[in-house]
């Protein structure tokens, strides 16, 4: 066989990458661990805070309820790409499927696409799922604008490809697989705390506002708040409008310091294997 | 493929301290060696796996450092230990990995050769050692190698199941299939090998086919029978003569003859035990 013959027959990134989006959700949705953490767990985050404190307004005519599902969406994001890729990668370096798929013709392109179609997939359903247990108990409005919806769908994008790239750059902090959700789960609550999902953002101390503006996660739920929330309440927010063009503008530096740290950071190997 | 005077340290631990040897095209070529000798090392040198420190390394005509897609795809890897792919079932792991390669054989013939037929639709995470580790030899052959590297792939198998085993090694040579494994059970690289190398301690000690080893067929052999009712021995290089002179002697059959060469076992239980001599040598 000569090499050109081979090469031109190697199957391509795109067919390889297609084959990576099919096992990877495969194993994703038949690994208990992500089923718990992706669907189950956001779900009785909303019905404990729905049921405990979904009744008081945050302001005339609107729930904690609509509140709360508006920054849960935005956590979907880092769940769903940032939370799930900092846990799942450190295993897969660890229990060698990084090092097969090393040892294999496949293009690293092919990987990454696999890894990304799943966070998108699963951020999809993790939607899905929460509005409608919101709208069945909860009486959750849906969003009622096609700026809303617009806005829901470039939140979301900027969002999922911001976490997904810091995900892969953050997998390489865990030292080993199973202590992985020890590290990266503290950090994803810290975030949802100070950025304005478990609490109203205004009610919270100044600093830790500050603190929260540094990252994502507020910007998102500022965002979804826009998406799920009627135009009157942006009177409530800190500079009382959405501030759509800054949520944007930092979702979008966010995915350049994604793309910086992953291009930095990101192993196939466990540190001293080769 | 080839290795020069490979050397690779980790820390202060000399992991390879010079190891050379060339393997033909076509040609199964055994590492043996104990534990810790540096089999797995020079092995995933030879993968792509990890960097030498210095000297000489090639596999079909490129250095591993620096091999590409084209190259890759030529080679079938089985590792060491591998844990990954627990949630999908043996048929579906194949297939996946038939998608890789330009030129893939099927997969159900595969996995019918390494014996799993009967556990294609099982998870992998519930086979047992034995089970995964034919997996993970089904995928080293899937992408119809030209080069197939086995880390000690019969580790933990049963008697019969490394016999199963052997034999569908042994089709793989007659395929022209280049096989580069390691091993620590000797009568797994006599079986297979047409060449042996034994190393320790990251060298080459000896390098040679198993019957001519450490100048095995060389050496002399032990002639014993019985005569007038005591045992009577002789030591010589020319067995077969003596014998011939035993029986004309005798008249017809030897009373309880025997003869007996150093087994290939004994001549590497003997290496080692010369290599480690000189390591006491060394560090005293
Ligand atoms: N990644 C590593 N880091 C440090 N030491 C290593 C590493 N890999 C192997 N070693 C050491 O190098 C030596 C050779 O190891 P290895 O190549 O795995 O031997 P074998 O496969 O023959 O058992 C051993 O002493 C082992 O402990
Ligand atoms: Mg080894």
């Amino acid at each position: 066989m000569s090499v050109s013959a081979a090469s031109s027959r190697l199957p391509g990134t795109v067919a390889i990458g297609r084959r990576r989006v099919s096992v990877e959700l495969k194993q994703f949705f038949r690994d208990r661990n992500s089923a718990v953490f992706n669907f189950a767990f956001p779900m009785v985050l909303l019905v404990i805070f729905g049921s405990v404190f979904g009744g008081q307004e945050v302001a005339p005519g609107i729930s904690f309820a609509q509140y709360f599902v508006a920054g849960m969406i935005a956590s979907g994001v880092l769940y769903t790409s940032f939370q799930n890729l900092a846990i799942a990668i450190p295993l897969e370096r660890e229990d060698g499927t990084l090092k097969r798929l090393q040892g294999t013709p496949m293009p690293k392109a092919s990987y990454f696409i696999g890894k990304a179609a799943t966070v998108f997939v699963t951020y999809g359903a993790q939607v899905v799922i929460l509005v409608a247990v919101g709208v069945a108990f909860y009486d959750i409005r849906l969003p009622s604008t096609a700026l809303q919806w617009f806005t829901f769908l470039w939140a979301s994008v900027l969002g999922l490809i911001a976490c997904t790239l810091c995900g892969l750059a953050f997998s390489v902090v865990p030292k080993t697989g199973r202590g992985a959700s020890a590290v990266v789960t503290p950090i994803v609550l810290v975030l949802q705390f100070t950025s304005g999902v478990f609490f109203v953002f205004t009610q919270l101390p100044q600093w830790m506002q500050v603190f929260s503006s540094l990252f994502p996660l507020k910007w998102l739920a500022q965002a979804m708040r826009s998406v799920f929330l009627p135009d009157s309440a942006a009177a409530g927010e800190v500079s009382g409008s959405w501030e759509l063009g800054l949520c944007a503008g930092m979702l979008a530096l966010w995915c350049v310091i994604g793309l910086v740290l992953a291009l930095v950071f990101f192993r196939w190997t466990k540190q001293g294997t080769t | 493929m080839s290795v020069r005077d490979v050397r690779k340290s980790y820390g202060d631990l000399h992991a390879l301290d010079g190891a050379t040897f060339s393997i033909e095209m076509g040609e199964c070529f055994a590492l043996l060696g104990p534990n810790g000798a540096g089999k797995t090392t020079i092995t995933e040198i030879l993968e792509g796996y990890r960097r030498r420190d210095s000297g000489e390394a090639q596999v079909l005509g490129i250095d591993p450092a620096r091999g590409d897609r084209v190259w890759r795809s030529q080679l079938g890897i089985v590792l060491q230990t591998d844990r990954d792919l627990g949630d999908l079932t043996v048929a579906e792991a194949v297939r996946h990995f038939a998608g890789y390669y330009p030129d893939p054989r099927d997969p159900d013939d595969v996995i019918d050769s390494v014996g799993l037929t009967s556990k294609r639709r099982s998870r992998n995470e519930k086979l047992s050692g034995g089970q995964r580790r034919r997996l993970d030899v089904a995928l080293g052959l899937i992408g119809r190698p030209r080069v197939l590297f086995l880390d000690e792939p019969t580790t933990g198998f049963d008697p019969e199941a490394r016999r199963e085993f052997w034999t569908l090694i042994d089709g793989l040579k007659a395929e022209g299939t280049t096989i580069l494994l390691t091993t620590h059970y000797l009568e797994e690289a006599q079986h297979l090998a047409d060449r042996v190398a034994v190393i320790s301690r990251g060298r080459v000690l000896a390098c040679d086919t198993p019957d001519r080893l450490g100048g095995r067929e060389r050496s002399s052999a032990r002639v014993s029978w019985i005569e007038d009712g005591v045992r009577v021995e002789t030591q010589t290089m020319s067995p077969t003569t003596v014998v011939l002179e035993l029986a004309q002697r005798l008249g017809g059959d030897v009373p309880g003859l025997e003869v007996h060469r150093e087994t290939l076992e004994d001549i590497y239980l003997s290496m080692l035990d010369d290599d480690r001599d000189e390591e006491a040598g060394e560090s005293a």
